[in-house]
């Protein structure tokens, strides 16, 4: 590397670089993210909830080999290295999508590789809430349902949203690694001008933005918890 | 009219089984205020939880007004859930709901409408003092005050009975007053039964009716909180009465001497003790066998023996002076030993 990282033959084609392909690339990078995170969300929450309605003392007990097969099932797709699990879902993302490549092709093995993560998540957040208070609802009249619904989800709002951001930072994480099947955004980018062409400015910069946008999303994310948090007092 | 038959529970843990319940019997009067107390671990919150069906037992029956609900589906069972409503020592209010959307909870839960809700649960916090509170969050709130907003939750279904479990015991002695008196209340003006579960002898005495005193999971007293306080039989019962005993204390007192026992429950406390006041007012001389009393705030709570030399007469007429002071209670036991 050294210096002529920095010429200004260098810094000029960086910049028509930057000028070309870091918007799309970044606004791919936060779409693909975003509806990762959405649909990981809308599959591992239901699940997290399940883990704990449905432990024998839970409001909902299920049958216990079903409570093992889906821990079993969790535990399998988060042991999987990601890179992996990409090649794996290759059938499945190309019966979802039609085709394996491309930016909306990588959204389908982000959500297979965040959705059990999601529901560990989910899990925790809704075991910090106090049992008394599923017992007073319980006493209450309220059914299975109403105490998912009423109880444990709002309950657990600040504790959710925390950790949805934890999941939508840990997503973009391997969205950048799904540049190297052909996923879009600015880890391609990275790896296409950084790993096979040796541009190192690009490159960098490209990691750079990754560490704003994750930054951002934190910092929204943390705001949003603080702020929906009713215990916290205030005046 | 609350029928509980020959009910047992038992726990299977670590440590072997728990006999939680072990058949117990009671049968608690519509409009009555009905305590139970006893020590840690006697079994009194599994028996509450088993008038509302929380906890099934192994054997006997629950009957309220002549209905077994133990038969019940789980279903009917949520609906007479909205008749036998609860209060928790934790209050055990939402706390990511501001006191108002606490109050309309199960209301929610049962589908009244929205703006119907609201103008009850209003109702129910101007009955217990914090119509001011509608918008704050638990968290902004007293423990006293949590207990209110929980106590107008519970009465939001306009149910037929109210189980306190331990519901005074994280709170200070005035406050504690202020719950059972709003408690009182309650049962007055809306003839609401109230289950008192509770592990305090003075909880009891200042606003319970009739008492049972639970032990080892078993009924081992029960009638009229005069009756059981002043003539307490079983170990157990002694042991609440004369908490002394348990510490193992010798109790200073001669042969022969009458027992009068006072309670004071947050009576003010006077530059001239009560009992030095009633030697010089009454000639009537005492001798303070036992005091346990604190004061808190200019006033005493706690409990005390005297032990008097005379007749009945004296005795009565001691009683009379004592208890002319608001707060205090006094009556003669026997047993006592
Ligand atoms: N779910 C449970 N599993 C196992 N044992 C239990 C369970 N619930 C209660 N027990 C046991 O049953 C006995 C009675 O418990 P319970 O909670 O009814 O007592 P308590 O009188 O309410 O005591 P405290 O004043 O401490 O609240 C105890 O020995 C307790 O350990
Ligand atoms: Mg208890």
């Amino acid at each position: 590397m050294g210096n002529d990282i920095f010429s200004s033959e260098a810094l000029f084609e960086a910049w028509q670089i930057i000028k070309t392909q870091f918007p799309l690339a970044i606004w791919e990078t936060i779409y693909v993210t975003i509806l990762a995170t959405v649909f990981a969300i809308l599959i591992g929450l239901p699940l997290g909830i399940l883990l704990v309605a449905g432990e024998k003392d839970g409001i909902l007990p299920l049958p216990s080999w079903l409570l093992q097969i889906l821990n079993v099932i969790i535990n399998l797709l988060r042991s999987v290295p990601f890179l992996i699990l990409m090649i794996l879902v290759f059938p499945l993302t190309r019966l979802i999508v039609g085709t394996v490549v491309g930016t909306t092709a990588s959204i389908v093995p982000l959500v297979i590789a965040a959705f059990p993560f999601v529901a560990r998540l989910a899990e925790s957040s809704i075991r910090e809430i106090n049992p008394n208070i599923i017992e007073m609802a319980q006493s209450t009249g309220a059914s299975p349902m109403q105490i998912i619904i009423k109880v444990m989800i709002p309950e657990s709002v600040p504790s959710l949203i925390s950790n949805a951001t934890i999941a939508f930072t840990t997503i973009l994480g391997y969205s950048a690694m799904s540049g190297i099947i052909g996923g879009g955004g600015l880890g391609k980018i990275a790896i296409n001008y950084g790993y096979y062409r040796y541009k190192y400015l690009i490159m960098i910069l490209a990691v750079i933005l990754l560490i704003v946008i994750v930054q951002i999303f934190q910092s929204i994310g943390t705001y949003l918890a603080t702020k929906t948090d009713k215990r916290l007092k205030r005046k | 009219m609350i029928e509980i038959k020959n009910i047992s529970k038992r726990f299977n843990t670590a440590d072997g089984i728990v006999e939680a319940l072990n058949n117990v019997s009671l049968s608690i009067a519509d409009g009555d205020i009905f305590g139970i107390i006893g020590m840690s671990g006697a079994g009194k919150s599994t028996l509450v939880r088993c008038i509302n069906m929380l906890e099934r037992p192994d054997s006997g029956t629950i009957e309220i007004d002549g209905c077994d609900i133990g038969k019940l589906s789980e279903r009917k069972l949520r609906t007479v859930r909205r008749d036998i409503t609860m209060i928790f020592q934790g209050f055990n209010l939402l706390m990511q709901r501001n006191c108002l959307k606490n109050v309309c909870f199960p209301l929610e839960l049962s589908g009244v409408k929205k703006s119907e809700a609201k103008k009850k649960a209003l109702e129910l916090l101007d009955i217990v003092g914090l119509r001011d509170k509608a918008k704050a969050y638990p968290a902004q709130l007293s423990g006293g005050q949590q207990q209110r907003v929980a106590i107008a939750r519970a009465l939001a279904t306009n149910p037929k009975v109210l189980l306190c479990d331990e519901a005074t015991s994280a709170l200070d002695p005035t406050t504690t007053n202020s719950i059972l008196e709003l408690i009182r209340n309650i049962n007055e003006k809306l003839g609401i039964t109230v289950v008192i579960i509770t592990h305090q002898m003075s909880v009891v005495e200042s606003i319970c009716k009739n008492v049972a005193i639970l032990d080892g999971g078993e009924v081992v007293e029960q009638g009229t909180v005069s009756e059981v306080f002043t003539h307490p039989k079983s170990k157990a019962a002694q042991n609440l009465v004369f908490p002394e005993m348990e510490s193992g204390s010798a109790i200073i007192n001669k042969a022969g001497d009458r027992i009068i026992r006072i309670v004071f429950n947050g009576a003010s406390a006077t530059e001239t003790p009560l009992i030095a006041r009633m030697a010089v007012q009454k000639g009537i001389e005492a001798n303070i066998a036992y005091a346990s009393t604190k004061s808190i705030n200019g006033k005493v709570y706690g409990s005390m023996l005297l032990g008097i030399t005379g007749d009945k007469e004296v005795v009565k007429s001691a009683i009379d002076y004592l208890t002319r002071t608001s707060d205090v209670m006094a009556q003669e036991v026997e047993n006592y030993g």
